[in-house]
């Protein structure tokens, strides 16, 4: 083999401030395009769902749309799609977020628009009763009425988890959404939207000092509010294997996902880190130790994924989190079998340690994906906002490829071996379809 | 206290990114276009495979990396990962398409390998066995979705007897399928005369494609002449149901006939398409989303093949309102066909269109996928000057006579599926309703 291909790294230049009201701002400009990217994230998620409200950090995301202080309903879509832009919000285990991506000349629309629900969304019965509804459509296109809908990310954390913010469905229940009040919205915006709780990224062509003067006029004044005391979310790791099976009424053919808690994302980064190549060693492409084995050495599968965290957020989710693997089986697929074969693979690599090259390739191809999700302005206004939201660390987005380039292979046998099955959470999807 | 939205600042110029273009001897185009943003290199290649047997094209779109005279399947997985790279193919029923990227330092180790494949693809019996049962899984899925089924039903009702008409193929078909209809499936189609490689990323555009022609220079053959038809007129009839027992939702499908990107009169229906349902500040949207909750998301699109184009909309919705909303979605159209668009929601409309145009340019990956779709067409990325100065140019009239002819619900081919039990008296209602078998 040549000699190994040089790693590169992005330089996205930071800049990091706070305004009086305690809002923490993040600006990366790069004027390879002339588009913006504008993110607000919220330090809010489905973990700080109340119980009885479950789907409700969700909810409160529609409601956000809904129009605020001076924009009516349908006001905040028309203006960021009429400015020749997108925008979207989704809401994670930890965090929630808004954002748009449009021509650099609306960047002070987007942030208008942004600092407007900051201050207040309009909560109202009749708009809340239309994304209730919405919300159950989202629901039924999404899980409902799809084979492995909820597969794993819903059907999982029940298995793995023992308390309520942890374990509870975050999509919710039919009937906590229904249940909901203008006064529950009230106090969740209350409780959690606190500028104090929020941060601002903004990513792609514009001048910093322009777009720090255009973010204290239209941010400056939302009133100061502290963020809430985040609670800890930590149990007890796994004492034993559980596994749990589910009939879904509409696949035709079985599943199985298992899940393995991982190190704390934040306060052991160093540690985690390991397990995030690990993942990508065990099922990135055809030159993957579970791929080769599984799928075409004894087509035990027909597909097979690993990844850190339940939404797939490696690097923007907080502690208790995963590591999980799902795969999807022939007709007369075997989960035991699979898991069987999974423990064997590992324990060879854990005994065995990793082939010539294999590391570095495995580091070279993740180096790449990364670089390729930054180059959109929403791959950096987003992630950096979350990075400066939990850690502080925006910047880390551009040592990542060094960071993963820097884990050894004595680090990912050392994480192999953590992957035992009496520390394991298991959810098997039988079949259902036609029966 | 009222605040005032602030003004947007007008967009500067589009400027194209710098490119190159040159067609080698063996008759492959090389398109290379340089955004240094990041140091990657994007890589989409398009081969002709019109009328190509469907159940050996799609097999063969997912063997074609399974192994070549040199490499083995885990050798070219893990050569390319090396240099940052990753490949895949998939199928549609104009073409074979290969995609990917890696670090641009590696673009001449990807390009060699990607060689390799196009000349000396094996098929290895094992391997593409293994494929084969792999792809029947994936169809017995995908029959288990209902937008899949949804779509099965459309394209039939679109196409009748057309080529197009049937885009996935049956699992006894794909079973049927040999390694070796592989190998003379691969040696009749994959050929560079007709094709088109675009690159797009940190690199000089003439030197990159001085690598694409030493690598792939040795690559020949001419192509079998693979041209599709033209595609039929829809045949408005009654609401086709197709049955779903049990579903907690329907999928609502319409099919209206549309026009080629290069029609002069197509950005009007571009964005007539977007004021009727195109984006999510469409009417459509606000009425039956936004108003009325029975959807989480509806859309419209105008979709382009080689030999037709067609507007294609789709909502899931509620089993209980789903006559309501079959009835609200023919509003619409009627609305849209009957009146011209208010001057506010055609100009947010345009802003829109021009708008995500430059969004769409600003990514290595966007370009790369625009520039190769386009070719597909015979167009070259200049034309974005000429689309985006008729969307600056349509007029409400223009925009409300090209609605009246297309978006018309007299013109609509509409599929409905879902738990007919429950939905067919609400349809019939409303129009001739005709059952189909799942």
């Amino acid at each position: 083999m040549a000699s190994r291909i040089q790693i590169p790294a992005t330089k996205y230049p930071v800049e990091r401030f706070t305004l009086a009201n305690g809002l923490r701002v993040v600006l990366s400009p790069d004027r390879s395009a002339p588009v913006v990217g504008v993110a607000v994230v919220y330090d809010v998620g489905i973990r700080s769902e109340p119980e009885g409200r479950t789907g409700f950090a969700h909810l409160f995301e529609h409601l956000m749309f809904q129009g605020s202080e001076n924009l009516e309903k349908l006001a905040h879509f028309r203006h960021v799609q009429g400015a020749g832009g997108s925008f979207n919000g989704s809401t994670h285990l930890d965090y929630t977020d808004y954002f748009e991506v449009l021509p650099a000349g609306a960047l002070e629309r987007a942030l208008f628009l942004e600092a407007d629900r900051m201050r207040g969304p309009r909560l109202t019965e009749e708009n809340l009763r239309n994304q209730v509804d919405v919300v159950k459509e989202e629901i039924r296109v999404n899980v409902l009425n799809r084979p492995y809908g909820g597969f794993p990310w819903l059907k999982l954390p029940p298995v793995m988890f023992k308390t309520f913010p942890n374990a509870h469905d975050g999509y919710g229940s039919f009937e906590d959404l229904e249940s909901a009040t203008v006064e529950d919205a009230q106090g969740f915006f209350d409780r959690y939207y606190a500028c104090g709780n929020a941060v601002l990224s903004v990513a792609g062509d514009f001048d910093v000092a322009e777009a720090t003067a255009l973010i204290e006029k239209h941010f400056g004044d939302v009133p100061s509010r502290p963020a809430p005391v985040l609670p800890a979310f930590d149990e007890p790791d796994l004492d034993g294997e559980r596994r749990e099976s589910y009939t879904d009424h509409i696949a035709p053919l079985p599943a199985v996902a298992a899940g393995y808690r991982v190190p704390d994302p934040i306060a052991a980064f160093d540690a985690y880190l390991p397990f995030s190549v690990l993942a990508e060693v065990l099922t990135d492409g055809d030159a993957s130790r579970l791929v080769e084995r599984l799928v075409q050495r004894d087509r035990s599968v027909t597909n097979i994924g690993g990844y850190l965290g339940f939404m797939g957020d490696e690097y923007q989710v907080r502690n208790p989190t995963a590591l999980l693997l799902q795969a999807h089986m022939p007709p007369e697929g075997d989960a035991g079998k699979v898991l069987r074969t999974i423990d064997e693979e590992l324990d060879r690599l854990a005994a065995d340690g990793l082939k010539p090259g294999e590391l570095e390739r495995t580091q070279t191809r993740m180096a790449a994906r990364l670089l390729q999700s930054t180059d959109e302005v929403l791959g950096r206004a987003l992630p950096m906002a979350v990075l400066e939201l939990q850690r502080g660390r925006p910047g880390l987005l551009n040592e990542l490829p060094r960071l993963i380039n820097e884990v050894t292979a004595e680090q990912i046998v050392a994480a192999a071996a953590t992957l035992r099955p009496e520390r394991r959470a298991v959810v098997e999807v039988t079949p259902g379809a036609g029966a | 206290m009222t605040k005032t939205l602030p003004d947007l600042i007008p967009d500067s110029e589009l400027t194209l990114p710098p490119q190159a273009e040159r067609k080698l001897p063996n008759g492959l185009i090389v398109i290379a276009i340089r955004r240094a943003a990041v140091p990657l290199v994007e890589v989409r290649l398009r081969v002709p495979f019109g009328r190509a047997p469907l159940a050996a094209a799609t097999l063969l779109s997912q063997a074609l990396f399974t192994g070549t005279g040199s490499m083995s399947m885990l050798d070219i997985a893990a050569e390319l990962q090396a240099v940052g790279g990753s490949l895949g193919a998939g199928l549609d029923p104009d073409r074979l398409q290969i995609s990917g990227n890696a670090l641009a330092d590696g673009l001449g180790r990807t390009l060699e390998i990607l060689a390799g494949v196009l000349t000396d693809a094996t098929y290895p019996g094992e391997e593409v066995v293994t494929e084969r049962e792999r792809l029947v899984d994936h169809i017995q899925v995908a029959l288990s979705q209902p937008s899949h089924l949804a779509r099965v039903a459309l394209l039939k009702r679109m196409f009748v007897d057309h080529p197009y008409a049937v885009q996935t193929p049956s699992e006894a078909e794909v079973h049927a399928v040999e390694p070796e209809a592989l190998r003379e499936l691969h040696a009749d189609r994959v050929r560079p005369d007709g094709s088109t490689l675009v690159l797009v990323g940190d690199i000089d555009p003439e030197q990159a494609i001085d690598v694409a022609e030493k690598m792939l220079g040795g690559w020949t053959g001419v192509a079998r002449d693979g041209e599709i038809p033209p595609t039929p007129a829809l045949r408005p009839g009654s609401l086709l149901l197709v049955d779903r027992p049990g579903s907690v939702q329907s999928s609502l499908r319409i099919a209206l006939p549309a026009l080629t990107r290069t029609d002069p009169d197509y950005a009007a229906l571009a964005l007539a398409n977007l004021v009727f349902g195109g984006y999510f500040s469409s009417r459509w949207v606000e009425n039956i989303r936004e108003d009325k909750g029975y959807t989480y998301g509806s859309h419209s699109v105008v979709e382009h093949f080689a030999a037709g184009s067609a507007l294609v909309a789709a909502a899931d919705v509620a089993t209980e309102v789903t006559g309501p909303a079959l009835l609200e979605t023919t509003y619409e159209l009627g609305r849209i066909a009957s009146l011209p668009p208010g001057e506010e929601e055609l100009e947010q409309a345009r802003r829109y269109a021009l708008g995500t145009l430059r969004l769409g340019m600003s990514t290595q990956a966007g370009l790369a996928s625009l520039a190769s779709v386009y070719a597909g067409f015979g167009l070259r990325l200049g034309h974005l000057r000429d689309h985006s100065a008729a969307l600056a140019a349509a007029t409400r009239e223009q925009v409300a006579a090209v609605a009246a002819k297309h978006l018309a619900p007299s013109r609509a081919v509409t599929v409905v599926l879902g738990d007919a039990a429950a939905i067919e008296d609400q349809l019939s209602t409303l129009t001739t309703v005709e059952r189909g078998a799942q």
